[in-house]
């Protein structure tokens, strides 16, 4: 179908100015939060109710049309990146709260609510939402489920597949499946799983019902100093060996600490090697034993420096060179690579070798800033594109250290999902018979792949190069979002 | 390692085409042999459509639909056993399908650590295979998470005999759909699990049960209320007009949550939570149809003529219609999805209906849709589930 045909067949339910097609219109949503993809779409939309996104995806089906789903376009790894012969589907209008149960803790939000404002709108119950993306403050939802995002705290509270319960899924056919339910468990498939981190590829949700917990009573950091990044990885075994599961547990390696420091004055232990943040929530009991039990682990792993957080704002002060680390790095180098692999804690030290390693066989350097708890790496390869031949050197250097991930049983993403971005490494992943099933379940929804075509599973032919997220002189889409 | 030449290993390794079985005992050379045979078994059963009856200890043959005994063929994998990787300080561990849940459990055990979702085993023979196809958690469930939650990866042949790995040996995975979670609970109809890798939890440092009379509609209101604050509750179960409370963590949490909460400290916890587990508790012993109900946690009594003995702070009513009284699978289905939840025929489907409350069109379409991709022909426990997979 014709762009200006399929504009009309869709003003006939949506007024004009929800349905954009002028190219200045579609420039603010060509990318998401990975700004180095960039695509105009063909149409934009901007459905209001449920009904709505239906009357969309029926037009879409019916003209073969393919859909990329938009939430506040926060991700990392341009899931939202749009189609050029397609239409882009923002969930922004669908941004009300419908409910909230605060006697059985549930709320049921539309996908385009904030993450951070359905815990601001439960605050006064004592209770919030756990999972945490460090765009909280404008990431949605919707896309929180698209992504399964994570989190600082989701070592303790787990992902966003722990903290849902149910969902209203649209399918492209145009149909309504409900899944999963407000009780703890609903029989037959568990399709609940299934879509939570689908990027969008097999339907739309239109509702989400999350959990809410218990605000805890107190929370608690202890912030140890290492002069070896392997004594502060074995202190991260220690602590979890010993029964403790720290609400949040963050590694910054020296390059990290003084890049921070410089600008956030957290009070960092500048001749260290790598600090260790280790937070205790819970009771106050609780917390009590636990900070102490923290301090003994770090002492008997040699950490030449502990401090404990003795109040609110000296928690947050040692919180806030973490959250800081991602924009210091793009002052000390004018351009930055994230990764984003997951390894089993015991072979951070390791893995954190190799990268050193890499580093200098590469000549360039590397900060290591990440949640030690889960062995989630974000490793920042520090680069000037200006350089002739850097960046290629880079995306090497970058190819290397997701195989690495791979090679000691690892994932090649953590919490920012495949996207586009990391479309090719799933084939070093995944097995030709895993590809396959992929494809498979995709087709059960979404027979005529329509929905977000291109993304997170790559055909059988594409097996080829590597890819990273790309930061050009600290240009993010959203600078002023913490990224940790 | 010597295997008699049982019916159900003869399938497992691939020895149908014998005309007599006899007592030659086999050695199986590896691990990769069993493997290997089992995926000839389900290549050789596709090619003849045959059904295949995945079995581990036989602990959960009560669960679910029936499936016509004598016209499928057992799958087991009760000789694919040990425990693949465990590290205590990675929190996860990684076993083969075939394992005794009680040896995973006692080695968790010696490493004070253990499976957070506290899986019921209703029988010796429990296998952790069982465990994840049929996805069941005991009363930890409410506060700590259920069995899916902690599934981190699965190796599993699917119904062409291909050998798949999903997910890993990592708390944070986004790569790929989670095939791992759907295969949980799917009961055999998907694939058969050869490995599995779990997170795993420390043991809580105490734990302490306490119990307190109360009526079931105020039990049903505080439990949803002290699920609101920050108390360290590991379980619940409500009978008989007594509300039963078990307390985990550090001692001076659970101690201070005792002295808020009140209630007799019940001396032997551990067999009563054990007993609420394996129900083997007195409500459970009757020979009259089990129903098992879960629906939104603070959902007023349910009206139903019986009794009903109530977990997972109000989330899982478990129901058994009174002496000389009969009650239609309807009635009980309609009453809970009345209040939005579901109705399981758990154990003693004496009607002969859908063990598992029906879901609606739309939904068996997209379950068929995928069970045809994973089992093309359809020979991995037909009906087990639904009669429509």
């Amino acid at each position: 179908m014709r762009p200006l045909e399929l504009v009309n067949n869709l003003r006939i339910f949506l007024p004009p100015d929800l349905v954009l097609y002028e190219t200045e219109d579609l420039r603010p949503y060509e990318c998401d939060g990975l700004s180095a993809y960039r695509q105009t779409p063909m149409i934009v939309v901007l459905p209001r109710t449920e009904e709505e996104v239906i009357r969309i995806l029926r037009v879409c089906y019916a003209s073969k049309t393919p859909v990329v789903a938009r939430g506040a376009g926060t991700g990392l790894s341009g899931g939202a990146l749009p189609h050029s012969k397609g239409i882009l589907l923002s969930l922004a209008k669908l941004k009300r709260i419908l409910e909230i149960d605060s006697v059985a803790r549930t709320a049921r939000v539309q996908p385009g609510v904030r993450n951070l404002a359905i815990s601001e709108a439960v605050a006064t119950y004592g209770l919030y939402y756990a999972p945490d993306p460090s765009s909280q403050i404008a990431c949605s939802i919707g896309g929180n489920v698209a992504e399964n995002a994570g989190g600082v705290h989701c070592l303790k509270y787990g992902l966003t597949v722990h903290n849902i319960l149910k969902l209203r899924v649209m399918t492209i056919e145009g149909k309504c499946l409900e899944i999963g339910g407000t009780c703890l468990d609903t029989p037959g498939y568990d399709l609940l799983a299934l879509m939570t981190g689908s990027e969008g590829m097999l339907g739309i949700v239109t509702e989400i019902t999350v959990k809410l917990i218990p605000k805890p009573e107190k929370a608690q950091v202890v912030m140890a100093a290492f002069d070896d990044i392997r004594k502060a990885c074995d202190a991260v075994a220690n602590v979890i060996g010993a029964g403790i599961i720290p609400a949040g547990m963050e590694m910054m390696d020296k390059i990290a600490t003084h890049a921070v420091e410089k600008y956030v004055h957290a009070g960092y232990n500048l001749e260290a090697e790598a600090i260790l943040l280790c937070e205790s929530d819970g009771t106050t009991e609780e917390v009590m034993d636990e900070i102490q039990r923290i301090n003994e682990i770090m002492k008997k792993s040699n950490a030449i420096d502990i401090r404990t957080s003795n109040n609110e704002t000296e928690r947050l002060k040692f919180w806030a060179g973490r959250k800081a680390a991602f924009p210091a790095a793009g002052r000390v180098s004018p351009d930055y690579y994230c990764m984003d692999g997951t390894i089993p804690r015991k072979h951070l030290a390791r893995v954190l070798g190799g990268i050193e390693k890499l580093s200098i066989e590469y000549g360039l350097r590397c900060m290591n800033v990440f949640h030690a708890g889960d062995g989630n790496l974000h490793p920042l390869i520090l680069y000037d594109a200006n350089q002739p031949g850097e960046l290629k050197k880079t995306e090497e250097f970058g190819a290397k250290i997701l195989e690495m991930c791979i090679q000691v049983g690892g994932t090649i993403t953590g919490e920012h999902g495949v996207g586009i971005e990391k479309i090719n490494q799933m084939c070093s992943q995944f097995k030709t018979g895993e590809l396959e099933i992929f494809h498979a379940v995709k087709a059960a929804f979404d027979p005529d792949g329509l929905l977000n075509p291109g993304k997170a599973v790559p055909t059988l032919r594409r097996c080829a190069e590597h890819g990273a997220m790309h930061v050009h002189r600290n240009e993010e889409k959203f600078p002023d979002l913490p990224r940790f | 390692m010597y295997i008699g030449m049982k019916k159900s290993f003869q399938i497992c390794l691939g020895f149908e085409q014998l005309a007599e079985p006899t007592e030659t005992s086999f050695i199986i050379k590896s691990m990769k042999d069993i493997i290997d045979q089992c995926t000839n078994t389900i290549r050789v059963a596709a090619k003849h459509k045959t059904p295949l009856r995945i079995r581990g200890g036989g602990s959960k043959d009560f669960y679910g639909n029936n499936i016509n005994e004598n016209s499928s063929d057992i799958l087991g994998v009760t000789s694919y056993t040990g425990i693949v990787d465990y590290d205590p300080t990675e929190l996860v561990m990684t076993a083969r399908t075939g394992t005794p849940l009680a040896n995973l459990e006692a080695e968790l055990r010696m490493h004070n650590q253990m499976l957070g979702f506290e899986p019921p085993h209703f029988g010796p023979g429990a296998t952790l295979g069982g465990c994840v196809a049929s996805g069941l958690s005991g009363p930890r469930r409410a506060f700590v998470g259920a069995i899916r939650d902690f599934v981190l990866g699965v190796r599993m042949l699917d119904g062409k005999g291909n050998d798949l790995h999903f997910g890993g040996q990592v708390m944070k995975n986004v790569a790929g759909y989670d095939i791992s979670r759907l295969m949980t609970g799917s009961m055999g109809t998907l694939g058969l699990l050869l490995e599995i890798s779990l997170k795993v939890l420390p043991l809580p440092p105490i734990e302490l049960t306490l119990r307190m009379q109360m009526e079931e509609a105020t039990a049903i209101e505080k439990m949803n209320q002290w699920a609101g604050k920050p108390l360290p509750i590991s379980a619940t179960c409500f009978y008989d007009n007594k509300l039963t409370l078990r307390l985990s963590g550090a001692e001076s949490a659970v101690r201070a949550a005792y002295t808020k909460l009140g209630g007799e400290e019940i001396s032997d916890g551990l067999g009563f939570w054990d007993s609420i587990r394996e129900q083997t508790h007195t409500f459970f012993r009757s020979d009259k149809s089990l129903w098992r109900l879960s629906v939104k946690s603070s959902i007023p009594p349910l009206q139903l003529p019986g009794q009903q003995l109530i977990e997972w702070g109000g989330a899982l009513r478990w129901f058994i219609c009174g002496e000389n009284m009969d009650i239609d699978a309807n009635t009980v289905r309609s009453a809970t999805s009345s209040v939005g939840g579901n109705a399981t025929l758990f154990r003693n489907n004496k009607q002969s209906v859908s063990v598992f409350h029906p879901p609606g069109s739309e939904m068996i379409e997209i379950y068929r849709r995928i069970k045809e991709k994973f089992d093309p022909v359809g020979i991995l426990n037909p009906s087990r589930m639904y009669r429509e997979l």
